[in-house]
C-alpha cells in the first residue's frame, strides 16, 4: 500500500510521517508537494503536522487554497482514505472536509505531552485495528488543538458514532473531550495528537501504529 | 563617498576608543567615511571581536581526535562514525532578551540554528540555559515572571515552528539577574562528513548571493548594543531587536540544504550580528579574497536605506552565498521553489578588499582581513578575584531536615520545568529518546545507530565564590550527566557570561573562569569546538556573576535510555562514589545555603577530578553492562534532593546511613563525583566500581511509595511520594501565578 505525504513549505512533521510509514510500518510512502496537482497514485493521503504556511493567520486559513489541496478534495470524493494529523486536522477543518474548528488550548500556550485517548469507534478505516475501548498512548504537540463545534454538530458527531478518539484527561479544553473525528463517509479522519511519533519502542509507545495498521488492513489493494 | 564630517563625539556613540580609530585610520590610510566607520565599529565591537576575550580563549583546549572544525567557523564539528558529523554551537542572546523578551529569545534561537545550517547540517536538537530574577523578589519580581514567560513563550515560538525539538536546558534564579538575565541557545545538528559546508569566499569572478528575507532599518547596532551597559536609556533601544520568522528560518534550511545537495554553493555564511557587513568581510577574510557588491542590488524592505542602514542592519532570516559562476541558475532555482529572494549583489575579487557600492558609487571600501581579524585585541588588566569570607555559616536556628527538603522541592533552581518545557516541541523529527527533566538529553541519530547525549551546566553560586573551581566543576556535572546516561563525552562549547570587563575584578574573573574551563575540558577530553562570550551583563553599575555555560556532547550507542526514575521496589540501590565530605567552608555555595539559610559563603564544593572520572568510567560500563535500572546524578541539593526525584515517577526508597556528618551535611551537601542507581545486581556492580577504586556503598532498597531517610537510629525524612510529588511539580506554575 503506497502512501503519500504532503509536504506545504512549513510542514515539519513530514518526514516523522515518511519513517513512520517506511520504517516502522513498512509501506513505501513518498512525498506530494504542496503546488502539485496531482496525488500521483497514492493509496492513502497523510496531510502531516507544522505551520504549513507559517500559520501566522488562522492555522491552514491559507493551506486550503493550495493547488494539492484540490487533488486531496477530489481523492477524498472518491473515497480515498486521508489522514490530517495536528496540522493536517486544521487543514482538513479550514478546507471544510471536517466540521468544526480547532482554536488555542484553554491555557492559551502550546502544550506537548503524552496523552491517552480513548478508541471510540472501530467502524473506521482508522481504527479497525484497535479494541473496543482501547486506551492508546501517544504525543501531543500544539498551540491550538482546543476543538470545538456548534451543539447540533456535536450531536450529529455523536450519533453517527464519528469521535474516532477522546482524550481521557483533556489537555486543551477540547469540546466533549474530542481528540479525532471522522466525516460522514468515514474515510477522513483529523486528529490534534501524533501517531507517527508513537510508532516504536524507542519513542515511548509503539499505539499510535494502530491507526496505520487500520489503513492497510481497509485499504491495501488486494492481492488475493 | 560620504562627506558626513567624523567628529570625534561620532567615534565615540560608535563605541569606538580614540586608540581603535587610530588604528582604522591607519589601516585605511585615511579618513573613513561614516558608512566605514559604522562598520568598523560593529565588526571591532566586543560581541564580534572579542578584543577583551582572545587572548584568554587561546588558553583553551580545541583539537581532539574526533574534532573536524574547532572554532573559527559558524559551529564546530566533531566525528560521530558511519559517515556523519554534528556541528553544535552555544550562543547568548541576553541583552535583547531582557529588552524585548518574546522577540529577543525567538531571534536567540533563529541566529543559533542559521549558524547549523549554514554548516550543511541539520538541526536536531536545541537546548536553552537561561537565569532570571527571582520571581519573588519584592521590586523586580513582576518584571521577572513576565521575562520569563516571554523569553519561554519566544523559544518555544521560533523553535516549534521551525521544527527542531528543544530537548532540554536548565533554568536558575538569583538577584543578580534581576536587570541582567541570560538567555544562552545551544543548537545541534548533523550532517554527512563529504557535505560540509565553510563560509569562505573562494574563486574570482564567483558570484555573490544574498537570499532570504528583506533587509530592513531594524537591529542597526544590535552587536553593538550587546557589548555596552545597560542603562535608563536601554529601553529605548528597542528598534535594536529584531523580529524573528520562523517560517521564513524553515524555508531557509530547506532550500539551503536543497541548494546545498547541487553541488553549485562554494561558500556560505548567514548573516546574524552585524549582517551584511560580517558575512561580506568574514568570508572574504576566511578565504583570502575580497568581496564586491553594489547595494542597490540588495533587497530591501524599506525605501531610501542609506548604505550605512543597509551594511549594518540586522534583519533576521538572512543568507550570504557564494556560487560556482555559470552555475547560479541551479541555486536561483531552488530557492524560487521555496519562495524566497536570492539575487547576485556582487562578486569575489581577488584584491582582498570589501568594496561597496551604491548607485555605482563606492561608499566603503576596506581590506578584508584587517576588518575581520585585525581587530584590536586587548589585555586588559585583571586583579585575582577577591577570596570571599572564609568564615564558617552564619548562626541560624536549626531546620527539620524534611522541612528543609520540601522547601528544597519547591524552590526556584530544584523545583519541575514542566510548566516551561512543556511549551516546547521536544519530539518533532522522533529522535528523542531523552528529553527535558532528563539528567541530559539524549537524540538519535536513525541513520548511524548512534545517539547524541548533550547537557547544559554552570553554576553561577559557585563561580561567584571561586570563578576558577566553579568553571572546572561545570564541566565536571557536565560530563557526570552524560556519563549517568552511558555516553562517552567527546566535545564542549562555551558560553561565557561576564560583567563589564574594564573592570579589573570582573577581567579577573573571566581569566580565571577560562583557565578552569581550560584545565578541566583537557582533563576529561573534551576539546572545545565554539562558543560565545557575552560581556557588559551590567545593568547601573550592578554585574552579574560570573556565569559559564558549559554545553557538553557525548555519543552513544541507539537504545532505550537509563532514565532517573526508580522503576520497582525491592532493587538495591547505591550511591556510585560514596557520601563524600563536607566542611563548613565548602557548604557555603550549596542550594541548601541559598534557601534554607539565605547566604553565600567560603568555597564552593571540593573537586577531585582524578576520582570524578574514575566514576564516569564506571557508570559508564555499568550501563553498558545493563546493570543500571535507574540512574541520577547529585547535584543542585544533594543528595536528599536527588533521592527525592528519583521517587517521583511512584516507586519509593528506604535509605539508611551510617555517618558522621551532620544531618545537613550528609543530606544536602552538594560534593560532586556521584550518583544514585538502582539495581538488580548490587554485587555485579560493586565489582565494576571496585575495579575503578570508585566507593559504592550500598545505601537502601526501593519501596513501595514513600521516600525514608535514616541515618543511624534517627529518622531525618519520611515523606509520601505524592505530597513530593505536588510540592514539586506545583511550584513554578504557583510562582509565576502570584
Amino acid at each position: 500500500m503506497k502512501f503519500g505525504v504532503i509536504v506545504f513549505p512549513g510542514s515539519n512533521c513530514d518526514h516523522d510521517a515518511w519513517f513512520a510509514v517506511n520504517r516502522n510500518l513498512g509501506h513505501p510512502a513518498e512525498y506530494i508537494w504542496h503546488d502539485s496537482p496531482t496525488l500521483g497514485g497514492v493509496d492513502a493521503v497523510i496531510l502531516p503536522g507544522g505551520f504549513a504556511y507559517g500559520d501566522y493567520l488562522r492555522c491552514g486559513a491559507i493551506a486550503k487554497f493550495s493547488p494539492v489541496m484540490a487533488a486531496v478534495r477530489k481523492f477524498a470524493a472518491e473515497g480515498g482514505p486521508v489522514l490530517g494529523i495536528c496540522n493536517g486536522f486544521q487543514i482538513l477543518v479550514e478546507a471544510g472536509l471536517l466540521p468544526g474548528a480547532l482554536i488555542r488550548n484553554r491555557n492559551l500556550k502550546f502544550i506537548c505531552r503524552e496523552v491517552r485517548l480513548r478508541t471510540e469507534t472501530l467502524d473506521s478505516p482508522f481504527t479497525s485495528a484497535a479494541e473496543r475501548g482501547q486506551i492508546l498512548r501517544m504525543p501531543i504537540a500544539h498551540g491550538e488543538g482546543c476543538y470545538i463545534a456548534d451543539e447540533r454538530t456535536l450531536d450529529e458527531l455523536a450519533a453517527e458514532d464519528r469521535v474516532a478518539f477522546r482524550y481521557v484527561e483533556n489537555p486543551n479544553g477540547s469540546m466533549r473531550d474530542i481528540a479525532a473525528i471522522l466525516n460522514g463517509r468515514r474515510n477522513v479522519l483529523g486528529l490534534m495528537p501524533h501517531p507517527e511519533r508513537a510508532t516504536e519502542p524507542l519513542m515511548g509507545s509503539s499505539d499510535g501504529l494502530v491507526v496505520f495498521r487500520s489503513l492497510v488492513m481497509a485499504f491495501q489493494p488486494t492481492a488475493a | 563617498m560620504s562627506t558626513l564630517a567624523i567628529t570625534p563625539d561620532l567615534v565615540a556613540q560608535h563605541q569606538l576608543a580614540e586608540s581603535e580609530y587610530r588604528k582604522i585610520v591607519s589601516i585605511l590610510g585615511r579618513e573613513p567615511s561614516y558608512t566605514e566607520l559604522g562598520i568598523f565599529s560593529v565588526m571591532w565591537s566586543e560581541h564580534c571581536s572579542y578584543k577583551s576575550s582572545r587572548l584568554h580563549l587561546k588558553k583553551l583546549p580545541t583539537r581532539g581526535k574526533l574534532v573536524v572544525q574547532g572554532p573559527g567557523e559558524n559551529a564546530g564539528i566533531v566525528d560521530v562514525g558511519g559517515g556523519y558529523v554534528i556541528a553544535f554551537k552555544i550562543e547568548s542572546h541576553n541583552h535583547p532578551s531582557f529588552i524585548e523578551p518574546f522577540q529577543g529569545a525567538a531571534t536567540g534561537v533563529g541566529g543559533i540554528l542559521r549558524d547549523i545550517f549554514t554548516m550543511g547540517a541539520r538541526p536536531i536538537a536545541v537546548l536553552d540555559s537561561l537565569r532570571f530574577g527571582p520571581l519573588d523578589d519584592p521590586q523586580a519580581g513582576p518584571r521577572n515572571r513576565r521575562i520569563l514567560q516571554g523569553v519561554v513563550a519566544g523559544i518555544a515560538h521560533y523553535g516549534n515552528c521551525f521544527g527542531v525539538p528543544t530537548v532540554g536546558g536548565e533554568c536558575v534564579f538569583e538577584p543578580c539577574y534581576n536587570g541582567n538575565p541570560l538567555v544562552n541557545v545551544f543548537a545541534l545538528g548533523v550532517a554527512k562528513k563529504e557535505d560540509i559546508f565553510y563560509a569562505r569566499a573562494a574563486g574570482i569572478g564567483n558570484p555573490v548571493i544574498y537570499v532570504g528575507a528583506k533587509t530592513g532599518r531594524d537591529g542597526i547596532h544590535g552587536a553593538s548594543m550587546a557589548s555596552a551597559e545597560f542603562t535608563e536609556e536601554s529601553k529605548q533601544k528597542r528598534p535594536n531587536v529584531q523580529v524573528g520568522d520562523p517560517f521564513l528560518e524553515k524555508l531557509l534550511l530547506e532550500a539551503c540544504l536543497e541548494a546545498m545537495q547541487t553541488g553549485a554553493i562554494v561558500g556560505i555564511q548567514d548573516m546574524g550580528a552585524a549582517g551584511l557587513t560580517c558575512s561580506t568581510c568574514e568570508m572574504g577574510s576566511r578565504g583570502g579574497t575580497g568581496i564586491e557588491i553594489e547595494l542597490d542590488l540588495v533587497p530591501q524592505r524599506e525605501t531610501g536605506m542609506t548604505p550605512y542602514e543597509i551594511m549594518l542592519s540586522e534583519s533576521q532570516e538572512r543568507m550570504l552565498l557564494v556560487a560556482a559562476k555559470g552555475r547560479e541558475d541551479e541555486v536561483f532555482q531552488v530557492f524560487r521553489k521555496w519562495g524566497l529572494d536570492a539575487v547576485t549583489i556582487g562578486q569575489v575579487t581577488a584584491d582582498g578588499l570589501l568594496r561597496v557600492r551604491q548607485h555605482g558609487e563606492v561608499v566603503a571600501e576596506i581590506p578584508n582581513r584587517e576588518l575581520a581579524d585585525e581587530a584590536p585585541l586587548y589585555d586588559r588588566p585583571h586583579s585575582a578575584p577577591p577570596c570571599r569570607p572564609l568564615a564558617p555559616s552564619p548562626a541560624h536556628e536549626p531546620v527539620s531536615p524534611q522541612a528543609a527538603l520540601t522547601t528544597l522541592l519547591a524552590s526556584g533552581d530544584i523545583c519541575s520545568k514542566r510548566y516551561i518545557w512543556e511549551q516546547y516541541d521536544y519530539q518533532v523529527r522522533t529522535n528523542t529518546l531523552a528529553g527535558p527533566g532528563a539528567d541530559a538529553a539524549i537524540v538519535r541519530i536513525k541513520e548511524n545507530g548512534v545517539s547524541i547525549a548533550m547537557s547544559l551546566d554552570g553554576n553561577s553560586r559557585y563561580g561567584y565564590l571561586s570563578p576558577r573551581e566553579g568553571a572546572m566543576l561545570a564541566v565536571a556535572e557536565s560530563c557526570r550527566n552524560l556519563a549517568t546516561v552511558g555516553a562517552q563525552p567527546v566535545a564542549a562549547t562555551n558560553c561565557l557570561n561576564f560583567g563589564n570587563p574594564e573592570r579589573p575584578e570582573i577581567m579577573g574573573q573571566l581569566v580565571a573562569a577560562i583557565e578552569g574551563l581550560g584545565e578541566a575540558c583537557r582533563f576529561f577530553d573534551t576539546p572545545i569546538t565554539g562558543g560565545n562570550v557575552s560581556l557588559y551583563n551590567e545593568t547601573l553599575g550592578e554585574g552579574i556573576w560570573p556565569t559559564p555555560v558549559i554545553g557538553i556532547v557525548g555519543l552513544m550507542p541507539t537504545a532505550a535510555p537509563v532514565t532517573r526514575d526508580f522503576k520497582a521496589p525491592g532493587r538495591s540501590i547505591i550511591l556510585l562514589g560514596g557520601l563524600g565530605d563536607c566542611d563548613e567552608m565548602r557548604f557555603g555555595g550549596t542550594q541548601y545555603a541559598k534557601v534554607i539559610l539565605k547566604e553565600l559563603w567560603g568555597l564552593p564544593p571540593a573537586l577531585d577530578m582524578d576520582y570524578e572520572k574514575r566514576v564516569h568510567a564506571a557508570m559508564r560500563e555499568i550501563v553498558a553492562a545493563g546493570l543500571a535500572e535507574s540512574a541520577h546524578d547529585l547535584s543542585d541539593g544533594g543528595l536528599a534532593v536527588a533521592a527525592a526525584e528519583c521517587c517521583l515517577g511512584g516507586v519509593g526508597a528506604a535509605l539508611h546511613f551510617e555517618s558522621d556528618l551532620s544531618p545537613e551535611f550528609l543530606l544536602f551537601h552538594e560534593g560532586p563525583s556521584r550518583i544514585l542507581i538502582s539495581t538488580a545486581n548490587p554485587d555485579s556492580v560493586a565489582e565494576l566500581a571496585a575495579r575503578h577504586a570508585v566507593e559504592a556503598p550500598r545505601v537502601g532498597i526501593t519501596m513501595n511509595s514513600a521516600l525514608a531517610i535514616r541515618n543511624r537510629d534517627a529518622t531525618l525524612v519520611i515523606a509520601k511520594i505524592d505530597s513530593l510529588n505536588a510540592i514539586y511539580e506545583g511550584s513554578l506554575a504557583n510562582q509565576l501565578r502570584s
